[in-house]
């Protein structure tokens, strides 16, 4: 398959429709990608987390985002349950329910860096990118904000600057990209006092999670959650306790979410090529029928015309031939009517009257 | 009402009234929004990001706007040339659907004066929204082609008006392909999130689902249509258009009827499908019947019935029903069973100014619609162009 | 490693951008092949 589609990639290079396509799909053969080789991300291990909202406040320094209405040292914030804001691109919630002794769990979120991000994939004016380094980057400067990327996320990340009429924007973690391609670690890692957080390439993140749950499997459950939702993400998650027991959904499968789509988007294509074929075949059918319906009433009209013309010359003929008949019998009735006539005008001498009776008669049959 | 708005004495009718506070409310509104955002007005949430706007004004507005495609095919395509006096309003309302949902648009999107950008910025092709956005853009531009011949007819413009009605077939299959598209690929855009939208509603089949129920609602909305031009302009109506109104609610009401035993039937195998049997206990699942029984299956029968027994009451009143249930199912995909797994507290419940946007952008179609059919040859046939059929 | 695809995002736009190409070229040319089919009936 990768030849004949480098071979057909080549052909429409040659045909100058687009300098992008000259590229060929790695692994296009299966169709099965696995993301940038060298990508990094971020481990969070919930049982090493104690809830100090460090992060937070770190995240909130090095994104220069607005203070917060309570300051990150109070830790009355976590009784209730938050997601991300605006003004707040990772939040820590604790949960006191769990089914372990180790109660409260507390458990961060912020945008996981899909490896196939959803965002990314329903973004009709491709803002957002998942960049070689990991980090899932927004684009403000073409951004519409239709808010479709807000929909599409599983994991109910993005947000909107809802309050700003000429400039909103779409605020979401960028995993610090700008400080990570200048060697910088995430705000957020960097300001981590247990070490809850580790920064790193993702194939060694998922081994150090591994070690972690071979070594003390007592103290994790055994799934690194991450690891293939929606078809993976950068952000690897360890924990003490079920994931969906802090917050985390583990009904999200691991089919990619550009996977969701393509069906519908692979239906378009045969509707713009069958339809037009459809079309107009239906549109011929019914030419051809009103033709041919024409056509019928035109003999069926002709047909009659003839038959009555027909009808009128043999009733003409009839009719003349009648006359024909009618005539003679007057005139043999005339010329007998004369004749008798005479006879009497010979007995009786009065001929005038009858001969000119017989000739008007014969005049009319004329006519 | 048609006679008053040519007379000056008589402007204060009712429904100047009403539509004139209306207008002024939705000024009102417009300001706020277009200069404090969409926070002022609305009751968006980052978990809530798409309301009534979208659900209401797009979703619902793009399906009631049907009726311009279902009625051109079925007159210049499939050949039941005895419905040719619906084409024109119908592509009318159509067309004027369609722009007050791209006005629509303006509102929600954050930024407005970049909705060219996915043409001529950057293509997001992955995007169901880029294929919807390039669809409604060129339909509209079909519909406003497919529209200016009434409007040249009023204007004189004889040559122009020929050949564009040269174009009809050309317009009218393009018509179709774009409506399939993108009525589909609205349903396709919640494809995408599996884990927010109801089991019940969300299925692979979506895309099926609003196309054919695109159709359901295109038939219904020119019953519907017909029934009120011909309450209120009936003194603009040619004798064609008064003689086939009859004929157009049976022939439409047979053909909805038709189409919502099929819509019916798929949307039975799309539980199935999608082996939700056990939802239709829960309360999400009684509401779903509720949609399938009594705003499908319904008014499948009552047109049947309508239809069988010529009752043109009962048609005209199974269109409402009808087009009442396509609300109700685009409201279900878009608000109700959307983020059906949160709270309470976090759902949505639009605020009164979005409503107040909705129904002013209602008016301005019935303005618009008014102003149209009182003066261009929309209900009649211009006594200089006889029908060429 | 440059140019190859390692997302099935990047993937997908490319063919799909490659699609809509195609789609617009496609009916062009269904238009003009139609006319092409008919123009000897519609010349009657």
């Amino acid at each position: 398959m990768s030849i004949t589609r480098r071979k057909f990639l080549g052909w429409l290079g040659a045909a100058s429709l687009g300098t992008t396509l000259g590229t060929t799909a790695h692994a296009a053969s299966n169709k099965e990608f696995k993301g940038y080789p060298e990508s990094r991300g971020v481990l969070f291990d919930n049982t090493r987390c104690i809830g100090c909202r460090k992060c937070e406040q770190g995240c909130n320094k090095v994104n220069e985002l607005p203070a917060p209405d309570r300051p990150f040292d109070e830790l009355s914030v976590l009784e209730t349950k938050r997601r991300t804001t605006a003004k707040a691109y990772t939040v820590v919630n604790r949960y006191e329910k769990v089914s372990s002794p180790k109660a409260p769990v507390y458990s961060k979120i912020q945008c996981n860096h899909c490896l196939e991000p959803a965002c990314a994939s329903a973004c009709f004016v491709r803002a957002f990118s998942k960049t070689e380094i990991g980090a899932v980057t927004y684009d403000e400067s073409v951004c519409v904000g239709c808010r479709y990327c807000m929909i599409a996320c599983p994991f109910e990340i993005p947000t909107y600057e809802y309050d700003k009429a000429f400039t909103p924007r779409v605020m979401k973690c960028t995993m610090c990209h700008p400080r990570v391609i200048k060697g910088l670690l995430p705000g957020c890692v960097e300001a981590c006092p247990t070490e809850a957080l580790t920064y790193g390439k993702r194939d060694d993140l998922l081994r150090i999670g591994g070690e972690r749950i071979r070594k003390f499997p007592e103290r994790y459950v055994n799934h690194i959650y991450g690891e293939n939702e929606m078809g993976g993400t950068s952000w690897l998650y360890l924990s003490g306790v079920p994931f969906g027991e802090v917050g985390m959904r583990e009904d999200l499968g691991i089919t990619p979410a550009p996977k969701l789509t393509s069906g519908a988007l692979s239906g378009v294509p045969m509707v713009v090529g069958l339809w037009p074929v459809l079309l107009t075949g239906v549109y011929a059918i019914n030419k051809r029928k009103e033709r041919i319906e024409r056509e019928e009433k035109q003999l069926a009209v002709a047909d009659a015309l003839e038959k009555a013309r027909a009808e009128a010359e043999s009733k003409l003929a009839e009719a003349m031939e009648q006359a024909k008949k009618e005539k003679e019998a007057a005139i043999e009735k005339a010329v007998n009517t004369a004749m008798e006539e005479a006879a009497k005008a010979q007995t009786e001498e009065t001929a005038d009257a009858p001969t000119e009776e017989a000739a008007k008669n014969a005049g009319e049959e004329d006519a | 009402m048609s006679d008053e708005a040519s007379t000056t004495k008589s402007y204060l009718t009712p429904f100047n009234i009403i539509a004139g506070i209306i207008v002024i409310i939705g000024l009102f509104i417009t300001a706020l929004r277009f200069t404090k955002g969409l926070g002022a007005v609305t009751n968006l949430s980052d978990n809530n990001p798409w309301g009534i706007w979208i659900g209401f004004d797009l979703l619902v507005g793009v399906a009631l706007a049907a009726g311009g495609y279902v009625t051109s095919a079925a007159v210049y395509i499939f050949g039941m040339k005895r419905y040719h006096s619906a084409v024109r309003p119908a592509i009318l309302t159509g067309f004027l659907g369609y722009a007050l949902v791209v006005v629509a648009l303006n509102y929600d999107v954050g930024r407005p004066w970049r909705l060219p950008f996915p043409f001529i910025v950057q293509q997001g092709t992955t995007s169901l929204l880029f294929e919807v956005a390039a669809c409604v853009a060129l339909y509209l531009t079909v519909l406003f082609i497919e529209f200016t011949p009434a409007a040249m007819e009023w204007l004189g413009l004889k040559r122009a008006r020929n050949i564009v009605v040269k174009l009809t077939l050309l317009l009218t299959i393009f018509g179709v392909i774009l409506s399939t598209l993108h009525q589909s690929s609205l349903g396709a855009l919640f494809l995408i999130a599996p884990s927010k939208l109801h089991p019940l509603w969300y299925s692979p089949y979506l895309p099926v689902f609003f196309f054919v129920s695109s159709i359901i609602a295109g038939l219904s909305m020119v019953i519907f249509e017909s029934t009120l031009s011909h309450r209120y302009f009936a003194d603009k109506m040619d004798e064609a258009h008064l003689k086939e109104k009859d004929d157009i609610a049976l022939g439409f009401g047979k053909a909805a009827s038709l189409v919502l035993a099929g819509y019916f039937i798929i949307k039975v195998i799309g539980i199935s499908e999608g082996n939700n049997w056990h939802l239709l206990g829960t309360s999400y699942g009684l509401w779903f019947l509720v949609e399938l029984f009594g705003f499908v299956a319904l008014p499948c029968f009552l047109y049947a019935v309508g239809v069988r027994e010529k009752k043109l009451k009962l048609i005209k009143w199974t269109a409402v029903l009808t087009v009442l249930g396509i609300i109700v199912n685009r409201f279900n995909i878009c608000l109700v069973a959307f983020n059906w797994h949160l709270p309470s507290s976090e759902r949505y419940f639009p605020h009164w100014m979005e409503i107040g946007i909705s129904v002013f952008l209602v008016t301005a179609g019935l303005i618009a619609f008014r102003f149209i059919v009182t003066r261009m040859p929309i209900l009649y046939a211009h006594p200089d162009y006889p029908e060429e059929h | 490693m440059e140019g190859t695809i390692h997302t099935l995002q990047e993937y997908m736009f490319r063919t799909e951008t490659i699609t809509y190409i195609l789609i617009v070229i496609a009916l062009f040319a269904i238009t003009f092949f139609w006319k092409f089919l008919n123009g000897r009936d519609d010349e009657e």
